[in-house]
Formats: C-alpha cells, sequence, structure tokens
C-alpha cells in the first residue's frame, strides 16, 4: 500500500486523475490500437478475398486471416480498450486511487503475452481454426495457451476494477451510489467474470486435449461453453459503450440521464438477462432441445432487449434533454441539427447509436429467433450483424472515445483535426456498409467464412444467384472505406499520442453551459436525472426505429414462409 | 452495503432514512455478481449440459 498516492485534478471534467491509473488507462488504449491495426488489415483482406472478382488471398491463408482477423479485433482490440474503461470508470469516476496498480500490470502483461503468442501461433499455419475454434478441428497448444493467459489477464483486470469499487467505498471518496457509467462498467465487470470463467472451463480441457493428454472434447459441449464466453464477451461489449454514450453526454454536453432509475434498470436486465443469449448459437443444434433454446434466446432474452429499449430511449433522449437545455429548443429537431456533428467524439457516438440500433439490434432480435434464424444461419448474414454491432456499435465508439481520452488523459493534442472530423463518417459509412451486405448477402444465401462462393471444386454444384454475387462486391468496396477510416483513426491516435502537443493543464472544449469545474461535482461522475420528459424528437426518432423493426421483423416470417410453403 | 446511506440524503427527495429495495440491491455489486453469474450458469450452462449429457451415445 502506498502513502498518499499522486493525482491530478483534469481540468476539463473536475475529477481526480491518479498517476497509476493514468499510465495503466494509456497502456491498454495504446496496446488496444496496435491490435486493430493488425486485426483490421487482416479484416480488410479477408474482404478483398471474398469479392468474388478480387478474390485476394488463396485458400489456407484466407482461413489464416479469417482466425488472426477475428482474435485480434474481437478480442484485443476491444478488450484491452475495455479494461482502460474499467479503470476509467472505477478509479477516475469514483475519485478514488486504483486497487492493486501492481496486479493492473501484471493483468496488462500477461493480456500482450496472450495476445502475442496466439497471433504467433496463428501466424505460423497450423492454427487456422477460426476464432470459435470447434472441435475436432485442433489448433496448435500454444492458441489455447495464449487465449488462456489473455484471459487470465483479463480475469484479473475485473478483480481490480471490483477492488477499487471496495476501496473507494471504504474511502468514502463518492456518496451514495456510484454514477450510471460507473454502474454501466460494473454491468460489463459482471458479465465479464461469467465469460471469463466460462472461457478457461472450456479452453483448458481443449489446451489439454490438443497437448495430447485428453483424448477427446465433445464438439456440442465444447459448442455450448465456448458460446458462454464467445457471446457473453458481445455483452460486455454492449454494456461497455452503452456506458460511454451516458458518458461522452455527459462530458461533452454536460447531460444528465433522463432518468437514473430507468437507465439502471436497463443495466439490471443486461445483468440478469443478457447471457442467456448465447443460446442463440445453437439454435440448429439437434443436441438440445426447443425449450431450453426458446427459453434461452426468446423469454429470457426478450427481458434484455427490453433494456436495450429503455437504452434506445434515453441515450438520445438523454442528448436531447441536455441540447434543449443549452438553448437547442426551436422544434422538433433543432436539438439535433445543431448537436456539435464537427466534434468526432459526438459524431462517433451519435453515429454509433444509430447504427448499432438500426442494423445491429433489430438484426439481433431476427438471428435469435429459434424460427427465422433458420433462413439465415451460418449465412453471411451472421458476419453482418455483428460487424453492426461490434463494429459499428462498439469500435466505432471507442474510437470517438479516443478523441476525448487523447487529450484527457495523454493530454496531447489531436495532430489532425481535420482528418479527426471527418473519420467517424468515413468510418461509420464504410461499417455500416460491409455489415448492410453482407445482411443482404446472407439473405440470399452466401455462406458465411467460405473462401469461393462459385463452388467451383464441389461434389455438389450449387449456384448462388448473382445478386449475391453483388452483395460481396459491394461489401468488398465498403471494406476498403471502412479500412480507410480505420487507418484515418490509426494514423490520427498513433501520431497524436507519440507527437502530439503536449497541452498540459488547457481544458478540452465542451458544450456545457457552465464549465465544469464550477459544477462541484462533474455531472459524468454525479447521481441525479435530468429532470425532464419533454424529448419530442427522440420519440419519433425511437417511433420511426419500432416501425422499421416490426416491417422488418414480419418481412423474416413472411421469408419464412415462402422457404417452406405449406401446400 | 448500504450502512452510509443516511449520508447521501441530499440528492434524494424520499426519506432518507429507509433506502428503497432495489437501490440496495443495486447499490452492492457482490450481489450483483453472485446473480449475474448464478442465472447464465443455471439457465444456460447446467441446464445445456444436462440435456447433452442425457443423448445417449451410439453404440
Ligand atoms: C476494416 C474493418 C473490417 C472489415 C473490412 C471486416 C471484414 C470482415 C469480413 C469480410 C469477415 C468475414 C466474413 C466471413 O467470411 O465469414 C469478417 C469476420 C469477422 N470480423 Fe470483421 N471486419 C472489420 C472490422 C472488424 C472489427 C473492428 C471487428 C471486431 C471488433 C470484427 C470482428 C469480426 C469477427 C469476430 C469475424 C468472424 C471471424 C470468424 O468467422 O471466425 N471485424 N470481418
Ligand atoms: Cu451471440
Amino acid at each position: 500500500m502506498s502513502a498518499t498516492p499522486q493525482y491530478r485534478v483534469c481540468p476539463t471534467t473536475g475529477l481526480k486523475v491518479f498517476g497509476a491509473t493514468q499510465a495503466l488507462i494509456k497502456a491498454n488504449a495504446v496496446a488496444a490500437v496496435v491490435f486493430l491495426a493488425v486485426g483490421g488489415l487482416f479484416g480488410l483482406s479477408v474482404a478483398l478475398t471474398r469479392w468474388p472478382d478480387v478474390h485476394l488471398l488463396p485458400m489456407d491463408w484466407f482461413y489464416l486471416a479469417l482466425t488472426a482477423h477475428g482474435l485480434d479485433v474481437l478480442l484485443c482490440w476491444i478488450i484491452f480498450f475495455e479494461v482502460a474503461v474499467l479503470y476509467f470508470a472505477s478509479s477516475v469516476l469514483l475519485n478514488c486511487r486504483l486497487a492493486a496498480p501492481r496486479m493492473a500490470w501484471l493483468a496488462f502483461w500477461l493480456m500482450v503475452i496472450g495476445g502475442v503468442l496466439t497471433n504467433i501461433t496463428v501466424l505460423q499455419g497450423n492454427s487456422s481454426v477460426m476464432f470459435t475454434s470447434y472441435t475436432p478441428l485442433q489448433a496448435a497448444p500454444n492458441f489455447y495457451l495464449g487465449l488462456i493467459i489473455f484471459a487470465v489477464g483479463a480475469l484479473i483486470a475485473c478483480g481490480v476494477f471490483f477492488g477499487t469499487l471496495v476501496l473507494a467505498k471504504d474511502e468514502r471518496t463518492y456518496e451514495g451510489s456510484v454514477p450510471l457509467v460507473t454502474f454501466g462498467a460494473l454491468t460489463a465487470a459482471i458479465i465479464a467474470v461469467f465469460t471469463l470463467a466460462s472461457g478457461a472451463i472450456i479452453l483448458v480441457p481443449t489446451w489439454l486435449w490438443s497437448l495430447g493428454y485428453i483424448s477427446h472434447i465433445d464438439p456440442l459441449m465444447y459448442k455450448l461453453v465456448w458460446w458462454a464466453m464467445g457471446h457473453s464477451s458481445q455483452q460486455i461489449n454492449v454494456s461497455v459503450h452503452v456506458s460511454l454514450w451516458y458518458a461522452v453526454a455527459a462530458i461533452l454536453l454536460g447531460a444528465k440521464p433522463l432518468s437514473e432509475k430507468a437507465s439502471r434498470l436497463a443495466f439490471l436486465l443486461y445483468i440478469f438477462f443478457l447471457q442467456l443469449a448465447s443460446a442463440h448459437h445453437l439454435l440448429v443444434e439437434p443436441g438440445v432441445g426447443s425449450e431450453w433454446k426458446i427459453f434461452n434466446t426468446s423469454y429470457a432474452m426478450y427481458l434484455a432487449v427490453l433494456g436495450s429499449m429503455i437504452h434506445a430511449m434515453t441515450v438520445p433522449g438523454t442528448i436531447e434533454a441536455a441540447q434543449r437545455r443549452l438553448g437547442f429548443n426551436k422544434g422538433m429537431f433543432e436539438w439535433l441539427r445543431k448537436a456539435p456533428w464537427g466534434n468526432p467524439a459526438f459524431s462517433g457516438v451519435f453515429l454509433s447509436l444509430v447504427l448499432f440500433g438500426f442494423l445491429g439490434g433489430i438484426s439481433g432480435v431476427v438471428l435469435g429467433t429459434e424460427q427465422i434464424n433458420l433462413i439465415m444461419h451460418n449465412t453471411v448474414y451472421a458476419p453482418g450483424h455483428f460487424h453492426a454491432t461490434v463494429v459499428t456499435g462498439t469500435t466505432l465508439t471507442f474510437m470517438a472515445v479516443t478523441y476525448l481520452l487523447v487529450p484527457l488523459v495523454f493530454q496531447r493534442e489531436i495532430m489532425f483535426p481535420r482528418m479527426a472530423k471527418l473519420q467517424p463518417y468515413v468510418f461509420a459509412i464504410g461499417a455500416g456498409g460491409i455489415s448492410l451486405f453482407m445482411m443482404a448477402a446472407g439473405t440470399l444465401g452466401v455462406p458465411r467464412r467460405h473462401w469461393d462462393i462459385t463452388f467451383a471444386d464441389s461434389i455438389f454444384p450449387y449456384q448462388i444467384p448473382s445478386a449475391g454475387f453483388l452483395m460481396m462486391a459491394l461489401n468488398g468496396v465498403c471494406a476498403i472505406l471502412a479500412a480507410t477510416g480505420g487507418l484515418m483513426y490509426i494514423v490520427n491516435t498513433v501520431a497524436s499520442v507519440f507527437f502530439g502537443k503536449r497541452t498540459g493543464d488547457a481544458p478540452v472544449k465542451t458544450y456545457a453551459a457552465t464549465p465544469a469545474q464550477a459544477m462541484g461535482r462533474p455531472v459524468v461522475a454525479d447521481y441525479g436525472s435530468a429532470g425532464t420528459m419533454y424529448i419530442p424528437g427522440t420519440i419519433v426518432l425511437v417511433g420511426v426505429f419500432f416501425v422499421s423493426f416490426v416491417l422488418y421483423y414480419y418481412v423474416n416470417w413472411k421469408y419464412l414462409a415462402e422457404v417452406w410453403p405449406l401446400r | 452495503m448500504s450502512k452510509n446511506g443516511a449520508a447521501s440524503g441530499a440528492d434524494q427527495p424520499e426519506a432518507a432514512e429507509r433506502i428503497p429495495f432495489w437501490q440496495r440491491v443495486c447499490d452492492n455489486p457482490f450481489l450483483l455478481l453472485f446473480i449475474g453469474v448464478t442465472v447464465p450458469t443455471v439457465f444456460y450452462l447446467i441446464w445445456g449440459i444436462m440435456e447433452i449429457a442425457q443423448i445417449p451415445v451410439a453404440p
């Protein structure tokens, strides 16, 4: 235990930033960005291979790149960034030093070693088992070992988060309940514990199996337990990026949540029910019954979807209420028209909110419904869906937050502000495009993870409709756009972090009426609602969302009826 | 848990003495952790594993 630890007071938010916390946030964020760069490159090469006229990589390289892509972006990029967010939400928002910074560094290095080990193993070529590594496909032992080491590191980081909550409570560094953003991060950390424990339960035996100590891993059992990790980890992402939506609204606009209670209830529903949705990955497995499938993916899941619906209402509502308080009160949509669209932190968050909801949310419920899932299961619709959630949702939000992270935590100016301004739009269009076109191709029957959809050397010839080929080509075009947006982000972030002008104690531009320091407790770390429910614009937007949702849902039932005509 | 709740009456419009049940739940991270791990373990993992374990082995 160190004596009085060092901190500085952030000039923008008025929050205490402890030295150890700051260093750890920096380290984790930098590692995240490095893995995004590597993984993004693999993603582009995969997309260009799946563009039938380009068909970039040979078959073995395609599966290698696909494996590396999934691991680097879904696991490394996202989880490193999330660890940074956990430290922010505990230590910074609760005004408390980080519990056990040594352990946090251990966690960091374990994650680095694990991530690098898995990458090296994949690049050696005998581990192209893809992200899911379904048995009986077998990777080299170090593939699993790397993942296990990474997971242990991440679990320790969660421990540091919980430790910091306890420390803050003991030292009374905050009053009453934790702020909403911390509560959202807590939701994420709880889901993470289940996720990582499930990962250990399945990966340790699989590792032993690849070493030859265990003779057999049952493929269905593997799938079941693996998805307790694979799916739940996506729910960590949702919890974290929704928390960040509230955080960015609070920091930039001084926005208080519309209703603390409603937002917390939504997170609570996540804690209770969200992880059960893992079952949607087994919807076509014959070995588990319909009761299990429907209970886990429908009945219980809809309660978690209710949580998301609440956020879908309260996040834009929170922004609208704040904007109206700042005086943008004319008509239905002045608050939206006059929002800080030139600020990449804001535009990134808002684009992410819209794309995540419309593309990711709707397609997720469709895919998670046992009956209509049959039309799309294992088609490229699935990657279409999850690029909407995890790329236009989580990744875009993390990018947006980086534009605050660099000045606030790294205390450097963004080196290329013009590029930063444009970047969220380029990335959003590109990533929205790959999501949409992969979904379209999947609806036309294009399989996922397939190197050659002409099936040239197949014993059973099959002709995908030519529109399917067109969709995969459009996917390739959008992939180039998304990769460009990704590159703009990476170049700008790396340049700013290492070579940007030091900002020292100059505050970052925000739009709140009163400067943060003057408000006593900074909004992002405060408790309390906006105190208004006058959000007509949001109600219209949410109405449009619901109508799209219902229409699309029923279109798919209609489509199912045509796939299986009852004549 | 919520012993220090009385100190935080400032921003609570309702009576400060009795903290509502759900707020007490939300203020207890380890209770939430317990629930968040148990629910999926029981309904997803254990129930699912039981179903798979009951599949007869092929002769
Ligand atoms: C430049 C941006 C990106 C492009 C162009 C891209 C493109 C693709 C493509 C074409 C596939 C293969 C679909 C298939 O053949 O089944 C894929 C798979 C995947 N992508 Fe991306 N992606 C990008 C970014 C991301 C990001 C940021 C994430 C996560 C945060 C992500 C997560 C995944 C995952 C998990 C898979 C599945 C891998 C597997 O099937 O094993 N992607 N991506
Ligand atoms: Cu899932």
